[in-house]
């Protein structure tokens, strides 16, 4: 129990367009993986390496992370020590009910981190996909002597980078440079936007950053800061992948259908935990077809599916065909639909006999809760 | 603190026509319909009909049981007041005894309830898979003034015998009951579910104690009270209820669940039937997977073909395996080409490539023909069968087992293979 975990999950994103704006959904609560959300990733991360005191930063479209974290037991975190905080904006007599940057969110909460005796404090996004054990990052930190450990990854050569924070690396492991989304650059290292900083340093920068009026963690404190402090590079060779795009997100979904990739969440201790809801088994009637696709509970599958994600309490009819697709929970196929290269939010309806095609880089979203008449 | 309802839920029994699937285990913990194990029906109907106050009473074999249950999350009844407890026989002073009848157990566990000082014990047991609004019968029982209730289905003339049945007037009130009698009068049967008013049986257990020693509901209390003329009445109970007592009815209420439209709905929004999840990963089925007329539990890789069969979690099901008409539970492993038909794997089966399950003819088993007859071959939990093997019909396995232990790498229709553990 030497680190407290800060996961930021209040980015307003429009870069996954409908799934997150009309849905109303922060990135963090997309469902992933037919049963999942992208936060149970970094939560489950951080509790399986016993961080037991974590706080959720949320902001836009808090409710869908409310009601995903309404209760901490799944994750182990329902305890009398520690346990999993939410922090949203909120009123005061001074400042309007809006974090103005991560930097100021942690600010703004400032007494999560002055009332914890953890040495370390481990900030991750909360819409990156991937499994990690925190306590070889503790260690490593510990080690190199760093003031500031960015966890990175070395991407292929080819891979467009311009989204990301960039690193510069020597042999020794300690980062030259660092640039967010550069135009250009020749380092193939990019920031996971997983760090770790000792606990009062981290304090003291906060309160610095806010009297200068600077409020964004990686601009105003790790950038401002890089040529001050020892910052120190801990690569990472696992999966991880970030939901940045619509494209994004539809290939990390379908990620899961690679073997060794499912493998390494599902059945590799320790496990990646979610909200329980008990959902009875998966149905396949007399004419199902279900060919390399992941399915959840309480779906009932009368037609064809291929190459697709299903979630929870879905509904495929008769002489359907569903191919590379992502369903979310409650879809409704009805007969004799074709749908390919679709993404459907929760709980869309279709008509009878509908075609609904995308293309393979440019699936078609149909959004949260919409009935075709 | 005071709760008007306290559930007390019987999960003692073996279950013993069962047979192998309830050697280690109580029948309460067998695995239902993939994912489930019996008792959580009976739970998820206590915390559904908004009782929250449950004393779990176990007796034979109780270890998966206890941890299945444990501080009672599934149900969320880790509660501060009342929840769920595990009780069990014990030792009181210089006396202590089993649970001799099924009064009996209630009467030892007496304090527990008095400790929530209730106005109605509900008294199920752990045994059988139905979904019942426990508050309507309760209500009944008020409306009522009733000193208990029994609730009761309409069963066979042939069925009768096994029940406790019921005689009543139009308006339910009971006039007499028979306990498993030989010429049933009646096809009215006792569940085994009753409503007390608690000062009344609390008056009812102490006086049964010094006459009967194995003091049971259905055999004694009952009757008792209605010679006495306490207000007796019977709650109908007209849907799906399933006692899934022998390898024949367990085999067959599971198979139903795989039917298009069965009759017992596993998918209504809201009477959940709540388990303990271990890992919630979705199910995959390969390229060359075919699953039909079937339901798969999560966290299972299919990569061969099933067919009216019940699959419970984290099964693995390799390329060019057949599965037809059975039920496969929690962790089991088929590899490559193997064939089951007919067969019941308990959990953690590991049957090797291309073997062969439910071949041969149809011969009850020579050891207990009177509990392997249906041309089901049972294996027992983690038993191993090695590659190549052919296993015939009512056949039971259970341990690892190696290829010298088999004839020629067969089993005969009929025959038993128990290779029993080193340790207990």
């Amino acid at each position: 129990m030497k680190a407290i975990g800060v996961i930021l999950a209040g980015g307003n994103n429009h870069r996954l367009e409908s799934l997150t704006t009309i849905s109303g959904r922060a990135v963090a609560a997309m469902p992933i993986g037919s049963g999942y959300r992208a936060i149970d990733f970094p939560l489950s991360s951080m509790s399986n390496s016993d961080i037991n005191k974590i706080a959720v930063i949320v902001q836009f479209n808090s409710s869908s992370l409310y009601d995903h974290l309404s209760s901490s037991k799944w994750w182990n975190l329902g305890r009398k020590r520690g346990g999993l905080f939410i922090f949203s904006p909120y009123s005061s007599n001074y400042e309007n009910p809006i974090y103005r940057g991560t930097a100021n969110a942690m600010y703004q909460n400032l007494k999560f981190f002055q009332r914890s005796n953890h040495e370390y404090v481990i900030i991750s996004s909360g819409d990156a996909i991937y499994k990690m054990d925190f306590n070889d990052l503790i260690k490593y930190h510990k080690n190199k002597e760093n003031d500031i450990t960015i966890v990175y990854k070395k991407t292929e050569d080819g891979e467009d980078i311009r989204k990301f924070g960039v690193i510069s690396i020597d042999e020794d492991e300690n980062i030259t440079d660092i640039e967010e989304k550069p135009l250009k650059t020749d380092s193939r290292n990019i920031s996971l936007g997983i760090y770790i900083i000792e606990r009062k340093l981290l304090i003291e920068l906060l309160e610095t950053a806010n009297k200068e009026n600077r409020h964004d963690f990686v601009n105003d404190i790790i950038i401002r800061y890089r040529k001050v402090l020892k910052l120190g590079g801990f690569k990472f060779d696992g999966y991880w992948s970030t939901l940045n795009s619509v494209n994004a997100y539809y290939k990390t979904n379908m990620d899961f259908l690679k073997k060794d990739i499912r493998y390494f969440f599902t059945k590799e201790y320790p496990y990646i935990s979610t909200k329980t809801r008990d959902e009875p088994p998966v149905k396949y009637n007399r004419d199902a077809i279900v060919k390399n696709s992941i399915v959840s509970g309480g779906s009932i599958i009368d037609g064809t599916v291929e190459n697709s994600v299903i979630f929870s309490n879905v509904y495929v009819g008769q002489n359907v065909t569903v191919k590379n697709s992502i369903l979310m929970s409650g879809s409704y196929i009805s007969n004799d639909n074709i749908l390919e290269n679709v993404i459907l939010d929760k709980n869309v309806k279709t008509k009878e006999s509908l075609i609904l095609k995308g293309e393979e880089n440019n699936p078609v979203i149909v959004g949260k809760d919409h009935i075709f008449y | 603190m005071k709760k008007e309802v306290v559930a007390m839920l019987l999960a003692g029994g073996q279950g013993s026509r069962l047979g192998e699937l309830t050697r280690k285990k109580a029948k309460p913990a067998v695995t239902f319909g993939g994912k489930y194990k019996i008792i959580d029906f009976s739970m998820s109907n206590c915390v559904n009909s908004g009782i929250d106050t449950i004393g779990v009473l176990t007796q034979y074999q109780p270890l998966l049981l206890n941890k299945h249950i444990g501080i009672g999350i599934p149900w969320d009844l880790d509660k501060k007041n009342g929840g769920v407890s595990v009780l069990t026989p014990h030792l009181k002073g210089d006396s202590g005894e089993w649970y001799t009848g099924t009064a009996n157990a209630i009467f030892q566990h007496m304090s527990y309830i008095e400790s929530y000082n209730p106005e109605y014990l509900l008294i199920i047991s752990g045994d059988h898979v139905y979904k019942m609004d426990y508050s309507l019968m309760i209500d009944f029982h008020k409306s009522k003034n009733a000193c208990a209730t029994v609730a009761a289905i309409k069963v066979t003339y042939e069925e009768a015998k096994g029940f406790g049945t019921i005689i009543c007037d139009d308006d339910y009130k009971i006039k007499a009951f028979e306990e498993k009698p030989k010429i049933p009068k009646s096809t009215f049967a006792s569940m085994g579910v009753y409503v007390f008013s608690w000062q009344k049986l609390k008056t009812a257990l102490i006086k049964d104690r010094d006459i009967h020693n194995d003091s049971d509901f259905g055999k004694h209390i009952i009757p008792n009270m209605l010679e006495e003329g306490c207000n007796l009445y019977a709650y109908y109970f007209d849907r799906y209820w399933k006692d899934v007592g022998t390898i024949e009815s367990y085999f067959n209420a599971n198979m139903e669940l795989a039917q298009t439209l069965p009759e017992f709905n596993l998918y209504e929004n809201f009477w959940n039937i709540y388990t303990d999840s271990e890992n919630q990963s979705p199910t995959y089925t390969s390229e060359d997977s075919i699953i039909q007329g079937s339901i798969v539990s999560e966290g299972c890789e299919i990569y061969g073909e099933v067919y009216n069969s019940i699959i419970s979690p984290d099964v693995i099901i390799e390329k060019g395996a057949v599965i037809r008409n059975s039920i496969i539970m929690q962790k089991c492993v088929i590899k490559k080409d193997v064939i089951i038909e007919n067969a019941i794997l308990d959990f953690g089966v590991m049957v090797g490539d291309g073997a062969k399950i439910g071949a041969f003819e149809n011969i009850p088993n020579k050891q207990k023909p009177s509990v392997y007859y249906s041309g089901i071959t049972v294996l027992g939990e983690d038993s191993v069968v090695p590659k190549g093997i052919v296993i015939g019909k009512n056949c039971v396995v259970s341990g690892t087992t190696f290829f010298e232990d088999y004839e020629n790498g067969e089993l005969q229709s009929g025959e038993s293979l128990i290779k029993e553990e080193a340790t207990i």
